[in-house]
C-alpha cells in the first residue's frame, strides 16, 4: 500500500519496508519492523517517548517520516543490550530504580545513550537541561537522574 | 524479605523494549477503530453523514448513536448515589452531544491511517445549544432533568452552636482547578471473538469488573469473556476505568468478526479520558481565640462535566469524609452539589477527594492562624488528634465504611518533619532571604489518607511440578511495581526464591475474582491474601516433605525453595521434589476487612516567586509518611516521589482549561504542562513506620497517594508567606498570570 521502498537501517539490520511518504518514523519501527520498544506518548514531540538515534543523535521518532530516514543508521531500545548484557544505562535503571510503569523508559535510555556519548561527564546542571527533554509521569525524574549519573560514572570508568 | 529493596522484578522487559504495552499487541486480520468526536460542548444532533466515508477503500464500518442504540449506558461501579442512573454516558451519543470529544460515530477500517483519513470524511450536523461551564450555577441536563442531580450531606456535632459560641469565624472561597492523571501511555484497547468468547487485551486497574460489565452489556456468560492486562503505562485512578471505547471494540469484534484495535492519541486522551479535581468551595471556620477549631462548615460545588461515569459520586463522597483530616473539629456539616456541565466527564485521581480537601481544610486552618496572630504551625499541633484518642471514630461514612482511624501518631511526625528541616534555621534563613529582598517562604500541609478498600482479595499460589512457584492474583499492576511486593511476601512467608516467583495479575481466566488495583488497596489487600496463601502452601509443603525426609513437620523449616531438618541441613528436599512427587500443589487464601487503614503525612515546600515573571519555583519538598511498614522502602519512596510530581502539577502548571464556549484549550502537551525534571525541587522523604495498622497481619498501610495529597495545600501556604500575604492564594493551580493578577 506504501508508494515508497525504502532500505530502513535498524541496530545494524536492514528493513526493506513500504511506506506511504506521510509515516513516521516511529510507525515504519512499530509496525513495518515489528519493533515496539520505541513508545509514543504525544505524537507532537514533546514527551520523547519516542527518541531514537539517527547516525547517534537523539531525534523525535514521531517528528521524523521514515522517507527521510534512508542511508542513516537508525539505533533504537531494542539494541541497547548485547548478548543478554543489558547496556550499563539499562542496568544502573534496573539498579536505581528509574522506571515504574516503564512506558517513557526506552525514550530516556535513548536520550541519554545519544546524550552521554557527546558528552561522558555531564554538569548537575548540563544533566538536568538534557533531561528535561523528556516526560515521565511515574518517577518525579529524582532515580532517572541517579541512574544516568550512576551509568555514566561507570561508563567513564 | 519484607523490608528490604530488591530490584525489581518486572524491569526486563520493559528497559529492553519487549514489554508489551497495549498498542504493542497485534493480531491477524484486525481493523483498527477510530473515533469521530464531538467538536461542540453542547448541541442537539441534527445529522450524521458516513457515505463519504463508507465509501473510502479499505474502510470496514461506520456507525453512529443508531447502530449501537440497543446498548445501555456504560454503568457505575463504585458509589451508587441515588438519582445518578439517568446522567450516565452512552456508549456514542443519541440526538445530544454534550462535550467537545464526546464519540458521536466510529469508523473501522484496514489500517491507523486510513480510518483516521475516513474519520475526517463523517460529517456531523449541529444545532448549538446554550453550555453550560459555571459549577456553581447548575443548568438543566435536559427541559426535565435537573443538572444538579445529587448532593452529598454528611456532618456531625452541632455545628450552629459552635457558630454561635465562636471567638472568630473565618470564611473562604477556594478553588481546586480542574486536572487530571494524563498517564504516559494512552488508553488502548484490542478485542477478539472467536465465535463463542470475547477476550480484550489493554485491560488495567480492574479487568474482572470489566469482564462482568462487559458480559452484562453484551448480553454474555461471563465465562465466555476474558479480560488479558499487559503492560500498563500508568493508571493514577483514571486508566482502566471501563470507557465508551473499550465497549465499542467488543461489540465491533463480535459484529464484524475481526479483531478490533483501538489506540488513543494525545488529543483525544486529554479531551475524553477522565478529568478530576474542579471543585470550588465555600468553607467556614469557628475557632476560639487560642485557636481551637470547634467547627467547620462547608459547601462544594463538584463540576462533574459532562456525564456520570464509572465513579459515580466516589470523588465528591470521599471529599466530604475526608475532609476534617487530621484535626479534631468536634463538629461539622459539609454539603456537595454534583453538577453537570459542558466539560469532559470526571472521575478519580491520585487522591480523589483528599488533594482537594487537604487543600481547602488546610488553607482554612492557615486563615485562623493568621486572623489570630498565631503561628500557622501551633495551631494545628493544638488541633490535631493525640495518639491516645486513637482509634478515632468520626461519625462519618467513606466510601460506605466507617471512617475509623486506626492508628497513628500525627504530632510525633510533625516534630520528625520540622527536625529534619531544622525548623527554627530554616525559618530564620528564609526570614533573612526576605530581609535581601528574595520572594521566599516555607509552608506546610498535614493530611490523612487512606488505603486498602475492601471487601476482599483472593490469591492463589501453585508449587508447579517443577519447583516453580506462581503466585496469581486478581489485582493489576500501573507500574507501582506489584509484582515485586507480592513476591517479596510470598518469599518470606513461604520461604522461597525471590528471584524464581512469578507473579500473575489482571487475567481474568486465570482467578475467577479479583478487585483490582486503586484506592491504594493493593498492598494492604493482595499483600494480607498473598501472606495467608503462602502460610498455608508452606504448611502443605511441609507435610509433603516430611513424609519424603521421615521427619516430622514440627521439626522442618524452609527457605530459598528447600525444606530442610532444623538443625541438620543436610536433610533435605527442594521444592522441585516436592513439586514431583506430588504433581504440584495448590492454596487459595483470601483476605476481607469492613474497613480501611488510614495512613498520614505532612508535606513541607519551600519556594521562591520571581519577581519579574511571577513564576514560582520549589526549591524543597519534604514528606513525612507513616507506612505502618514498608514491604520494600525503595518502591514507597519511588511512589511518593512521582505523587509529589503530580501534585506540583496541579499545584502550579496543568489545567484544562476551557473558553466560553465550552472548546477546551489545554489539548496537547504543548498547553497542558506537565512537571519536567526542571520543574522537580529535590524530595527529602521521612519515612516513618511508628504506627502499624492493627488491621491487616502486615501492618501495612498503603503509599500509592500520600505524595500529593497536600502539595497544593503547602506549595499554597508557602507562596502565602514568600510574598508575606497571608491568604493570597485561593485558587489551584497558581500560575503566573494568576499570581500576578493578585
Ligand atoms: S511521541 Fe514523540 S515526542 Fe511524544
Ligand atoms: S515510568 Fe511511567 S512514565 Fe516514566
Amino acid at each position: 500500500m506504501g508508494d515508497h521502498t525504502i532500505d530502513l537501517t535498524v541496530n545494524g539490520t536492514t528493513h526493506s519496508i513500504d511506506v506511504e511518504a506521510r509515516m513516521t518514523l516511529a510507525d515504519a519501527l512499530r509496525e513495518e519492523c515489528g519493533l515496539t520498544g520505541t513508545h509514543l506518548g504525544c505524537e507532537h514531540g514533546v514527551c520523547g517517548a519516542c527518541t531514537v538515534l539517527m547516525d547517534g543523535q537523539p531525534v523525535r521518532a514521531c517528528l521524523v517520516f521514515a522517507v527521510q530516514c534512508e542511508g542513516v543508521e537508525i539505533s533504537t531500545v531494542e539494541g541497547l543490550a548485547r548478548d543478554g548484557q543489558l547496556h550499563p544505562l539499562q542496568q544502573a535503571f534496573w539498579d536505581h530504580h528509574g522506571l515504574q510503569c516503564g512506558f517513557c523508559t526506552p525514550g530516556f535510555l535513548m536520550l541519554a545513550v545519544g546524550a552521554l556519548a557527546e558528552n561522558p561527564d555531564p554538569s548537575d546542571e548540563e544533566m538536568i537541561e538534557i533531561l528535561s527533554s523528556n516526560l515521565c509521569r511515574c518517577t518525579g525524574y529524582q532515580n532517572i537522574v541517579k541512574a544516568v549519573k550512576a551509568a555514566a560514572e561507570h561508563m567513564r570508568s | 524479605m519484607i523490608g528490604s529493596s530488591p530490584r525489581r522484578i518486572e524491569d526486563r522487559p520493559l528497559l529492553t523494549g519487549t514489554a508489551r504495552f497495549a498498542a504493542d499487541v497485534t493480531l491477524a486480520g484486525q481493523l483498527h477503530m477510530r473515533v469521530v468526536r464531538s467538536q461542540l460542548a453542547s448541541g442537539r444532533i441534527a445529522a450524521v453523514d458516513v457515505d463519504a466515508a463508507l465509501e473510502m477503500p479499505g474502510v470496514a464500518a461506520v456507525w453512529t448513536g443508531a447502530d449501537v442504540g440497543d446498548l445501555p449506558p456504560i454503568d457505575f461501579r463504585m458509589t451508587k448515589v441515588e438519582g445518578l442512573s439517568p446522567y450516565r454516558q452512552p456508549v456514542l451519543a443519541v440526538d445530544f452531544v454534550r462535550y467537545v470529544g464526546e464519540p458521536v460515530a466510529v469508523v473501522f477500517a484496514e489500517s491507523e491511517y486510513l480510518a483516521e483519513d475516513a474519520a475526517d470524511l463523517v460529517f456531523v450536523d449541529y444545532d448549538d445549544l446554550e453550555v453550560s461551564l459555571d459549577v456553581t450555577m447548575p443548568t438543566l441536563f435536559q427541559p426535565d432533568l435537573s443538572g444538579e442531580p445529587a448532593r452529598i450531606e454528611k456532618g456531625y456535632g452541632d455545628v450552629e452552636k459552635a457558630f454561635g459560641e465562636a471567638d472568630v469565624v473565618v470564611e473562604l472561597e477556594l478553588a481546586i482547578g480542574r486536572h487530571s492523571g494524563v498517564p504516559l501511555e494512552t488508553r488502548g484497547a484490542l478485542a477478539t471473538w472467536d465465535g463463542a468468547a470475547l477476550r480484550v487485551y489493554g485491560a488495567a486497574k480492574v479487568p474482572h469488573y470489566n469482564r462482568d460489565a462487559v458480559a452484562r452489556m453484551l448480553g454474555l456468560d461471563r465465562d465466555h469473556v476474558h479480560f488479558s492486562e499487559g503492560h500498563v503505562g500508568g493508571g493514577f485512578g483514571i486508566r482502566g476505568e471501563l470507557y465508551p471505547e473499550d465497549v465499542l471494540v467488543c461489540v465491533a469484534a463480535m459484529r464484524l468478526g475481526r479483531p478490533i484495535k483501538w489506540i488513543e492519541d494525545r488529543r483525544e486522551h486529554l479531551v475524553a479520558a477522565n478529568h478530576s479535581r474542579d471543585q470550588v468551595h465555600r468553607i467556614r471556620a469557628a475557632a476560639t481565640r487560642d485557636g481551637v477549631i470547634t467547627a467547620i462548615d462547608d459547601e462544594f460545588f463538584h463540576d462533574q462535566g459532562a456525564y456520570v461515569r464509572t465513579h459515580a459520586a466516589t470523588v465528591p463522597d470521599l471529599t466530604a469524609a475526608m475532609l476534617p483530616g487530621p484535626y479534631r473539629i468536634p463538629s461539622y456539616r459539609v454539603t456537595g452539589h454534583i453538577v453537570l456541565t459542558n466539560k469532559t466527564p470526571a472521575g478519580t485521581y491520585r487522591a480523589p477527594g483528599r488533594y482537594e480537601g487537604t487543600f481547602v481544610r488546610e488553607r482554612v486552618i492557615d486563615a485562623v492562624a493568621d486572623r489570630l496572630g498565631l503561628d500557622r504551625i501551633e495551631v494545628r499541633r493544638m488541633n490535631l488528634i493525640t495518639p491516645g484518642e486513637i482509634p478515632y471514630e468520626r461519625d462519618l461514612l467513606a466510601l460506605g465504611t466507617h471512617v475509623v482511624y486506626d492508628s497513628g501518631d500525627y504530632p510525633t511526625l510533625l516534630d520528625a518533619v520540622l527536625d529534619h528541616v531544622d525548623h527554627t534555621t530554616l525559618v530564620a534563613e528564609l526570614v533573612s532571604r526576605r530581609g535581601r529582598g528574595e520572594l521566599v517562604g516555607m509552608g506546610v500541609g498535614l493530611f490523612v489518607e487512606k488505603s486498602g478498600l475492601g471487601p476482599f482479595d483472593e490469591v492463589r499460589i501453585e508449587l508447579s511440578e517443577d519447583g516453580t512457584v506462581e503466585v496469581i492474583t486478581g489485582v493489576a499492576s500501573i507500574g507501582q511495581g506489584i509484582e515485586t511486593a507480592m513476591a517479596q511476601v510470598c518469599a518470606s512467608a513461604l520461604g522461597a526464591d525471590f528471584e524464581s516467583i512469578r507473579v500473575t495479575h489482571g487475567q481474568t481466566d486465570r482467578i475467577d475474582r479479583g478487585m483490582g488495583a486503586f484506592a491504594t488497596r493493593t498492598t494492604v489487600m493482595t499483600g494480607s491474601a498473598t501472606l495467608a496463601a503462602s502460610q498455608t502452601l508452606r504448611r502443605m509443603i511441609i507435610d509433603e516433605a516430611a513424609a519424603m525426609l521421615e521427619a516430622s513437620p514440627a521439626d522442618l523449616d524452609v527457605a530459598e525453595g528447600r525444606v530442610f531438618v532444623v538443625g541438620s541441613p543436610g536433610a533435605s528436599v527442594g521444592f522441585a521434589e516436592v513439586g514431583a512427587v506430588t504433581g504440584g500443589l495448590s492454596a487459595t487464601e483470601e483476605f476481607t476487612t469492613d474497613h480501611m487503614t488510614y495512613p498520614y503525612g505532612v508535606h513541607l515546600a519551600v519556594v521562591a516567586v520571581d519577581a519579574e515573571t511571577s513564576a514560582v519555583a520549589v526549591e524543597r519538598f519534604v514528606i513525612g509518611y507513616d507506612v505502618g511498614k514498608a514491604i520494600n522502602p525503595t518502591l514507597v519512596e519511588g511512589q511518593l516521589v512521582g505523587a509529589v510530581a503530580q501534585g506540583l502539577g496541579g499545584a502550579l502548571y496543568e489545567e484544562f482549561v476551557f473558553d466560553d464556549h465550552g472548546q477546551p484549550l489545554a489539548t496537547s502537551f504543548m498547553d497542558y504542562l506537565m512537571p519536567t525534571l526542571t520543574e522537580m525541587p529535590p524530595v527529602e522523604i521521612v519515612l516513618s513506620e511508628a504506627t502499624p495498622s492493627p488491621l491487616n497481619p502486615l501492618g501495612v498501610k498503603g503509599a500509592g497517594e500520600g505524595g500529593i495529597t497536600a502539595v497544593g495545600a503547602a506549595v499554597a501556604a508557602a507562596i502565602d508567606d514568600a510574598l508575606t500575604s497571608p491568604g493570597l492564594v485561593r485558587r489551584l493551580p497558581v500560575t503566573p498570570d494568576r499570581l500576578r493578577a493578585v
